[in-house]
């Protein structure tokens, strides 16, 4: 298994948020956890590297545990993240962008070069010198995706990556993920929508008020519409 | 006109250095969101280090060598300090860190008198740099060219070291974003030591360089942070190019505020400052700052007015303490006197503070106002001390009217270092319109009228005032006015959001606590039958901060205890040791660490554990609180 959830409770504060979410990712597998708004789907990833200092359970990647590593450790083990905000640094150029996500070469991961990565987002590659702040924002989320993949990750948690964008820039998102699986990158992304979901995954964990109440491929999820009509809205 | 030309050269021969420190200032604070109060510190230890060295080592290359190591030494310390000190407090309220970097600033004053002694101390001039240059009959040190070439220099390597490297791409990305920049595999914390050494470094550079141009002393840390806290203010924390360029206009200003207002010159950075602060909040070269994020349940036990049970022993307590000049002597009673005035003190900034969420670094300077009101009144009008009393508090509610309207523009560190800065103006007027003010001498001679002249009645009419104030405020803080005030302190926008004139109720608070402290400022002034600059001092000021911490910030009651503990160990520990201010430095910087819910707060955190013994302690209590999404 590339990356293993056991038991992973989380608090913000007195409020309990997650409760005991557990999953499997295998290796070079797309992984959609589903869920409405606020299901829990941004903090079982932001619990996941580390960001949610309250946290309790295993993490296991690559057959280590990483569960008390700080953030940037468990990163650079080659777990890279995506948030959902897309968080870019409107300061900073693209180019300075990706180069805050650059780490070494990992052996046993596809290394991302800026080129191979305005070649897969080309929009990227002609606004080189432009600050993160005066891009659109299906722009910044390209961004954010090549920012992390700078850090040459052999597994990449995406959070809402078609969240708030054009039906085209939809599309092209799914192509990038698609070829990033192609080039072996395990991949876990979280989604409310149901459509670009199946586009490119080959499980689904639906997460429902903390809890994950559904796991199984996408071939199974469409077999159970109950499930999915309780638990997603469309 | 060469006097002027010369006279504008010395001022941007006087912006490098400023510069120098404001610029590793605003890096610092940029990534780790510390304001580093031991700035001024770093600055003085590098003119001393470089001093030492430039004795030892001869030559040219000795001397400039004396000045880079000294630098590096400094960074050295600053680098200890960082991982010893800082890494513990990031989380912690920014109060905290400001009072633990000022607890650092107090022990370092006492080290370096220890070290270097405590006379002014002389350099060496800089090799190839003694001389004078002629301009038009007047003489320009060939040193302060130099020094006026050095300043853009400077400018221009920090430029590229932030636009061209590796590291200053990523200083530039966790000044925006640091979780983001954690989360793509980067460690903050070498990143964050590796900031605070550059900017430390800068600081260190900075004193250093002033050795051929001014004695060395132990009191330039407080006057450099002074004016580098103004100089950022004026060009927005953050921003190199607004340090540079605040730096050469406070300089400029100083350097042709002397011509103008040869007594009070800095009155002209002053109303620079505050046209700056109405047009742009954030300086000039600042970005607006998105309202800072509060700390959610920082008040974790809402609070409520006292039971009937817990009057009544507030009652027992003040009928106790009125009882004491029945069985003690006049000494015990002027030191219960002087506690008293305290109280006053500490709950006027406890209001502002825990109420209002302001935390002042200057409330001094209304309490001075007060004793200076005073003593106009009963020296130069010759009022009977009644109406002094009743008048002369009034001196610190203008005081804090003209100036908070300005800083409650403001929030959060800006206004911290507003506050500080105002108080610090105020002292040198105190301290410079001599023919007013009478300078360091004070004005002596107020003794209370007959009535109050004998210790013990002295001390009830102390109690009696610190009694009326405190009931007054804590009354206040459960009045509408107090619920709204508490409003904008949990929510600026959101109290906004529900027709909360904001801006107006902190002014107001402000006034209020500035009148209040002045009250306690006035007694005072009958208290020691003098007035000096030092009532008004930043010390002083810290004196308070300290007295509210202690007895903690999130408790209603705190500040009351937090005075008497701190005053009475205070008074003690003066008379037993020399090195007060490394013992009070400490003991501020343990509160701080180990400490920081005071003492209140810890007795009330203890008896909560007992009354429900499960679930042991709710980890809001322990833990620094994030946001939830």
């Amino acid at each position: 298994m590339k990356l293993t959830v056991q038991d992973l409770n989380s608090h913000y504060g007195p409020a309990h948020i997650l409760f005991d979410i557990g999953f499997e990712v295998g290796e070079g597998e797309v992984l959609a956890l589903l869920g409405r708004n606020g299901a829990g789907k941004s903090t079982t990833f932001r619990s996941i590297v580390g960001l949610v200092a309250q946290r309790s359970g295993r993490i296991m990647f690559e057959g280590k545990d990483v569960s008390a590593k700080p953030t940037h450790e468990i990163v650079r083990e080659g777990l890279g993240y995506v948030p959902e905000e897309r968080r870019i640094f409107t300061d900073l150029t693209v180019e300075e962008n990706l180069e805050v996500g650059r780490q070494p070469k990992r052996p046993n991961a596809p290394h991302w070069t800026r080129e191979k990565l305005f070649a897969l987002f080309p929009n990227l590659g002609e606004m080189k010198n432009r600050p993160g702040g005066r891009m659109s924002g299906g722009e910044q989320q390209m961004l954010t995706i090549a920012r992390t993949l700078m850090g040459n990750p052999s597994l990449v948690l995406l959070d809402e990556p078609s969240e708030g964008l054009s039906p085209k820039i939809v599309e092209q998102m799914v192509d990038a993920i698609l070829t990033m699986k192609k080039e072996g990158v395990s991949i876990v992304v979280s989604e409310q929508n149901l459509h670009f979901a199946r586009l490119i995954s080959d499980r689904a964990y639906i997460i429902e008020r903390g809890r994950i109440c559904f796991g199984g491929t996408m071939a199974e999820l469409d077999a159970r519409p109950d499930i999915r009509d309780a638990h997603l809205s469309l | 006109m060469a006097f002027y030309v010369v006279q504008f050269l010395t001022g941007l021969a006087s912006a490098a250095s400023l510069f120098l420190v404001a610029s590793g200032l605003s890096i610092i604070f940029g990534v780790t969101r510390i304001v580093n109060f031991a700035h001024g510190a770093f600055y003085m230890i590098g003119a001393y280090i470089a001093f030492t060295l430039t004795e030892r080592l001869s030559g040219a290359f000795g001397f400039w060598g004396s000045i880079v190591l000294a630098a590096l030494a400094v960074a050295l310390i600053g680098v200890i300090v960082e991982m010893v000190l800082l890494r513990r407090i990031y989380h912690a309220p920014e109060l905290f860190q400001l009072l633990a970097t000022f607890g650092l600033t107090l022990m370092v004053e006492d080290l370096v008198v220890l070290i270097w002694g405590p006379d002014d101390l002389v350099g060496r001039r800089a090799p190839g740099f003694k001389g004078a240059i002629d301009f038009f009959g007047q003489n320009i040190p060939s040193y302060d060219l130099f020094l006026i070439v050095l300043g853009p220099v400077v400018l221009g390597i920090l430029w590229l070291l932030f636009q061209r490297t590796r590291w200053g791409v990523l200083v530039r990305a966790a000044t925006q974003d640091r979780d983001m920049v954690a989360a793509l595999g980067v460690n903050q914390k070498w990143l964050f030591t590796s900031v605070f050494a550059v900017g430390v470094f800068l600081a260190a550079l900075g004193g250093a360089l002033q050795i051929p141009r001014d004695a060395v002393h132990h009191a330039m840390d407080l006057r450099i942070i002074v004016e580098v806290f103004v100089v950022v203010v004026i060009g927005g924390l953050g921003s190199i190019v607004g340090a540079f360029v605040a730096a050469v206009l406070v300089s400029e200003l100083n350097a042709f505020g002397i011509l103008i207002f040869p007594k009070i010159s800095i009155i002209l950075v002053f109303l620079v400052m505050a046209v700056v602060l109405i047009v742009r909040p954030w300086g000039l070269f600042g970005k607006p700052e998105a309202a800072a994020r509060k700390t959610p349940g920082l008040t974790v036990n809402p609070w409520r007015p006292l039971t009937s049970n817990e009057r009544l022993a507030s009652l027992a307590a003040l009928v106790i303490a009125a009882t004491l000049p029945l069985f003690a002597g006049n000494y015990a009673l002027t030191v219960g006197s002087e506690i008293a005035i305290f109280v006053i003190f500490a709950v006027s900034l406890h209001f502002l503070m825990s109420v209002g969420g302001l935390a002042s670094f200057g409330h001094a300077a209304y309490f001075g106002l007060g004793a200076y009101g005073i003593a106009f009144l009963a020296k130069m009008a010759g009022l009977p001390m009644i109406v002094c009393l009743l008048l002369g508090p009034l001196l610190g509610c203008l005081g804090a009217a003209v100036f908070g309207f300005f800083a409650v523009q403001l929030s959060g560190v800006y206004f911290a270092m507003l506050t500080l800065a105002f108080a610090q103006i105020v002292w040198s007027i105190a301290f410079q319109w001599v023919s007013v003010t009478g300078g360091d001498n004070g004005i002596l001679g107020l003794w209370p009228s007959s009535w109050a002249a004998s210790p013990s009645h002295f001390y009830w009419l102390a109690l009696g005032v610190a009694a009326l104030v405190t009931v007054a405020l804590r009354a206040m803080v459960f009045s509408p006015f107090g619920y709204a005030l508490r409003a904008t302190r949990d929510s600026l926008l959101r109290s906004e959001a529900i027709g909360i004139d904001a801006k107006r109720i902190q002014w107001t608070a402000f006034v209020i606590a500035g009148t209040t402290a002045g009250i306690g400022g006035a007694l005072f002034a009958y208290l020691k039958g003098s007035v000096f600059p030092d009532n008004l001092g930043i010390s002083l000021s810290v004196d308070a901060l300290v007295m509210v911490l202690l007895g903690g910030v999130e408790t209603v009651s705190g500040a009351v205890i937090g005075a008497i503990v701190y005053k009475a160990l205070n008074i003690w520990l003066v008379s037993q040791t020399d090195l007060s201010k490394l013992v009070l430095g400490g003991f501020i910087m343990l509160i701080v660490v180990v400490f920081p819910k005071g003492i209140v707060g810890m007795l009330e955190m203890l008896a909560q554990r007992r009354r429900k013994s499960s679930p042991p302690g709710s980890p809001l209590l322990a833990k620094p609180i994030e946001s939830a999404e």
